[in-house]
């Protein structure tokens, strides 16, 4: 295992490494992605500092083995939130985080972790260290790699260090739960939540067995006002509904349900909602969607789950439907990815070939066998 | 290329600035040449005459002779984008029907090698829309049609020529296009993805980029690619994410999907009169700190207020040295519950006065005063050079001290406007184009205050994009191994250099051959070589 403890260090690794080198943080998402071949490991575990905290600008510099809850730690003291709550681990990364494209119900409001880096330093396999973006939380200077290394699973380099923008962190939040037997109501009350002008911290749906729920995080001053209001609107469709002030516990849930033995993320549109969750009744799975948005996370039995990803697959043509987390055995039977478009393919191919032409770089892990 | 330094007329700068129309005839027209080459960094790529001429016959093959220009008299009209210093004339302008014309027309300029430059409104402020001497020019304001408004989900298709405005208005009343940069009545959604737009929104709403879910791109070789689509996370690379704000250098957008979001339910607006820029900045890191987000926050220097003043008539105090515009946005009784706490927490940072706008015409009185900075310094200055440069929040102080020792330093006036949630700051060197090297002091002048906004932590570019104005200023912000990152990525989607060549990279760069994937060429293992 190699653990260098610069950004310099790690490219060199990079370039002097003789063949493949998976690259991973506290290795908490290895079971992701195709089955990667390689004899070397290359760790972030030595580049944990959080090299900035700056209150004033909302801002922060975390090197890529920081682990998310010491960040948060750091943040909360100032009343501050990194807007990332990927389903929890005392160990998870922000690298991790990052490159990987993980994220939780503050999605909703906040963004993916595309949306929230500001700026990447990443360790290239030719052996240089190269920035991009910056530090402020406006900047056009230059490509944005930053988003091109989130989601990447680190393909094309290490992620070495990230600057992120943070945000307060909310007050006095409540939920509005409303439950139902009925997917289809369900959606269409989730869907008429997301438009409303109600600025949720979060709008997430949840359905398990033969029952579902939606759920609508509020906070800050009015948030009760807000929260009757929309268990109001949530009534009208006829499900029952409540408010709960103590509501962390309730959405520790919804990410805990992202993650299961066999996770399918499915990228869908909000109206494809429902038929996703009927997909999931016929192979038992639940489900965890951020309803506005229009992902949701299915957990499938293990048993038989390749045949269960490719059903779906067929089931929601429209749909991407990717293994996010799975045995090793199921992730050989069943491309994890799915399908991608060849032109697409090839552009993505000539990405990989120009930052990692040796494919050094946890080369076959990602879609298209990149 | 001719160069001309001083030819900034205001009225020019009218359309993209502001929203509406200056009537005023009292500027001076469109000037001539008063000054020298300044920036005689830019180097044009050689183009071939004869293939150009080849290229000339195709485009008229593809899109028919009516829109294709070619003489001088109809290519003047696009030798400029927003950045009057600078003109070039393309070989030809060819402005085609659909997405399938675009295509065929770069797979014309790819069959002789001829580089092109793709355009939208030319509203842009960096020359990133510059024309490539003796190149093509991509002129797309016909494709302005909206191909889909899809508001259960939150999304609507369109073509690039398609206005910023359009958008908004073809979602509305009950959702909108939240980056709304000051031009939005004339600038392109494919502009706004080249350059990755904000607007005085973007601190509460986020960027171009945060709302673009997908595009249709035909890339250097003529190919199309879908880079993303309605729904969010597919798999493979975020290359839409990596698209916008390329600057027309990695292909040209032919098809774009935009996120909508539902219109907030109230707004409410003040401006609070300070002292000082800083003390104003003060007011903006406590309100951004307690939580409140505000739909905009907007700073004025007294400079700025008293242009304005003689175009909007808002009647502010005359002797407020800073003038703080916020508006919250969002459901009523949030807006309500927070209003007050702003109006205190500027009389804590020392503001003489707030005052709260009491209807939508005042509300629109106060954005007058914001959105007519740009063009009404014409008021006070005969000419004056935009700058667009950010810093880290809590370095205004810092800032402002360093500008205001340049102005004096210089002898040129500068007015700022600010947005300053973002740290993203825009100050406006005035000078006068006629007098004798005063447009190279101002130039001068601006560069250095790109320069200390480096120096503080910050960028050279919040929203206008490098273009061609900015590159040189490329290296003080990232150095070699970052720029070669920049051009692995530049050479995955454009070996041949062919989209918008000459912008944003600070020197040429061209692309080494890439061997089969997983090969490394003998001279590389050799050591001998090394490619980007």
């Amino acid at each position: 295992m190699l653990t260098p403890a610069t950004a310099q260090e790690a490219a060199q690794a990079l370039r002097d490494a003789d063949g493949a080198v998976r690259l991973r943080g506290a290795g908490t998402k290895l079971d992701w992605g195709r089955p990667v071949d390689a004899q070397a490991q290359l760790s972030t575990a030595k580049l944990d500092a959080i090299v900035e905290h700056n209150e004033g600008d909302l801002t922060a510099v975390l090197q890529a083995g920081v682990p998310l809850v010491a960040a948060q730690e750091r943040f909360l003291s100032a009343g501050q939130m990194l807007a990332l709550d990927p389903p929890p681990s005392e160990y998870e990364t922000i690298g991790g985080i990052i490159a990987a494209g993980d994220s939780g119900p503050l999605r909703h409001r906040y963004g993916a972790p595309r949306d929230l880096v500001l700026g990447v330093q990443v360790a290239l396999p030719d052996g240089s260290v190269a920035r991009a973006g910056s530090k402020v939380i406006k900047n056009v200077a230059g490509y944005d790699l930053a988003k091109l290394m989130s989601g990447a699973l680190g393909t094309l380099g290490l992620i070495v260090e990230v600057s992120v923008r943070l945000h307060p962190h909310p007050e006095a939040t409540l939920t509005a739960v409303a439950r139902g037997e009925c997917p289809q109501t369900l959606a269409a009350a989730a869907a008429q939540i997301a438009h409303r002008p109600v600025e949720a911290e979060g709008l997430d749906l949840r359905w398990e067995g033969d029952t579902g729920m939606v759920l609508v995080r509020l906070a800050g001053p009015s948030a009760r006002q807000r929260g009757d209001a929309v268990a109001e609107l949530l009534r009208e469709h006829g499900l029952e509904v409540d408010c709960r002030d103590d509501d962390d516990e309730l959405w520790a849930e919804q990410r805990e349900l992202q993650r299961r033995p066999v996770a399918v993320r499915v990228s869908t549109t909000p109206s494809g909602l429902a038929a996703v969750v009927d997909a999931a009744r016929r192979h038992g799975a639940t489900v965890v969607a951020r309803a506005a948005l229009g992902l949701a996370w299915l957990s499938l039995p293990q048993e038989d789950a390749a045949d269960a990803v490719q059903h779906l697959r067929r089931e929601l043509p429209t749909a991407a439907c990717v293994v996010q987390g799975a045995p090793e055995v199921v992730r050989r039977t069943v491309d994890p990815w799915g399908p991608v478009q060849p032109p697409l393919l090839e552009l993505m191919r000539r990405v990989k070939e120009r930052f990692d032409p040796r494919g050094v770089c946890n080369p076959g892990i990602f879609a298209g066998g990149i | 290329m001719e160069h001309r330094a001083a030819a900034r007329d205001v009225r020019n700068r009218v359309a993209a600035e502001y929203e509406r129309p200056v009537v005023d005839g009292s500027l001076t027209p469109q000037q001539t040449p008063a000054a020298g080459p300044i920036a005689g960094d830019h180097v044009e790529p050689a183009v071939d005459p004869a293939a150009a001429d080849r290229v000339v016959g195709a485009l008229r093959r593809i899109c028919g002779d009516e829109h294709v220009f070619v003489h001088r008299h109809q290519l003047r009209t696009y030798e400029s984008d927003g950045l009057l210093q600078y003109q070039v004339l393309p070989r030809a302008a060819v402005l085609p029907g659909t997405g399938e014309e675009v295509a065929e027309v770069v797979r014309a300029c790819y069959a002789e090698r001829v580089p092109w430059v793709a355009r939208g409104s030319g509203s842009g402020l960096s020359g990133g829309a510059l024309p490539v001497q003796d190149g093509v020019l991509i002129v797309l304001t016909r494709l302005r049609r909206i191909l889909e408004v899809d508001l259960p989900n939150q999304r609507i298709v369109c073509e690039p020529g398609v206005t910023n405005s359009a958008v908004s208005a073809a979602v509305g009343p009950t959702h909108f296009y939240p980056p709304d940069p000051s031009s939005q009545i004339v600038c392109s959604i494919g502009g706004n993805v080249a350059e990755n737009s904000g607007g005085a929104h973007c601190f509460k709403y986020g960027f171009t980029t945060n709302y673009v879910t997908g595009l249709e791109v035909v890339l250097a070789d003529g190919s199309v690619v879908e880079l993303g689509g309605k729904a969010l996370d597919l798999p493979g690379y975020d290359l839409h994410g990596v698209f916008v704000g390329s600057e027309g250098t990695l292909g040209v957008a032919t098809k774009v999907t935009l996120r909508v979001v539902p219109v907030p339910e109230s707004a409410r607006t003040l401006v609070a009169f300070f002292d000082s820029p800083s003390a104003a900045g003060h007011a903006v890191s406590e309100i951004v700190g307690t939580g409140v987000g505000p739909g905009a926050i907007e700073m004025m220097d007294r400079l700025s207020i008293d242009a304005s003043e003689q175009m909007a008539h808002a009647g502010w105090p005359a002797d407020a040295g800073a003038a703080l515009l916020v508006e919250l946005d969002g459901p009523l009784v949030e807006i309500e519950s927070r209003f007050d706490d702003v109006a205190r927490l500027c009389r804590d940072a020392g503001c003489s006065e707030v005052r709260v706008a009491r209807d939508e015409a005042e509300r629109e009185v106060f954005w007058r005063m914001r959105k007519a900075a740009f063009p009404a310094m014409g008021r006070i200055s005969s000419h004056y050079y935009v700058q667009d440069s950010v810093i880290p929040r809590t370095r205004l102080p810092d800032v402002l001290d360093r500008i205001a020792e340049l102005s004096r330093e210089y002898g040129l006036r500068v007015a700022n406007v600010f947005h300053a949630g973002d740290g993203n700051l825009h100050p406006l060197v005035c000078y006068d184009g006629h007098a004798s090297g005063e447009a190279e002091r101002a130039e001068e002048l601006a560069g250095a205050i790109v320069l200390a906004c480096v120096e503080l932590g910050g960028s050279i570019t919040g929203e206008h994009g490098v273009g061609i104005d900015k590159k040189r200023y490329m290296p003080k912000m990232f150095g070699e191994s970052d720029l070669d990152a920049f051009q692995k990525l530049r050479c995955a989607f454009d070996p041949d250099g062919l989209a918008n060549p000459g912008k944003v990279m600070p020197t040429p760069r061209l692309c080494g051959e890439v061997p089969g994937p997983y090969r490394r060429h003998p001279l590389e293992v050799a050591g001998l070589a090394e490619r980007f």
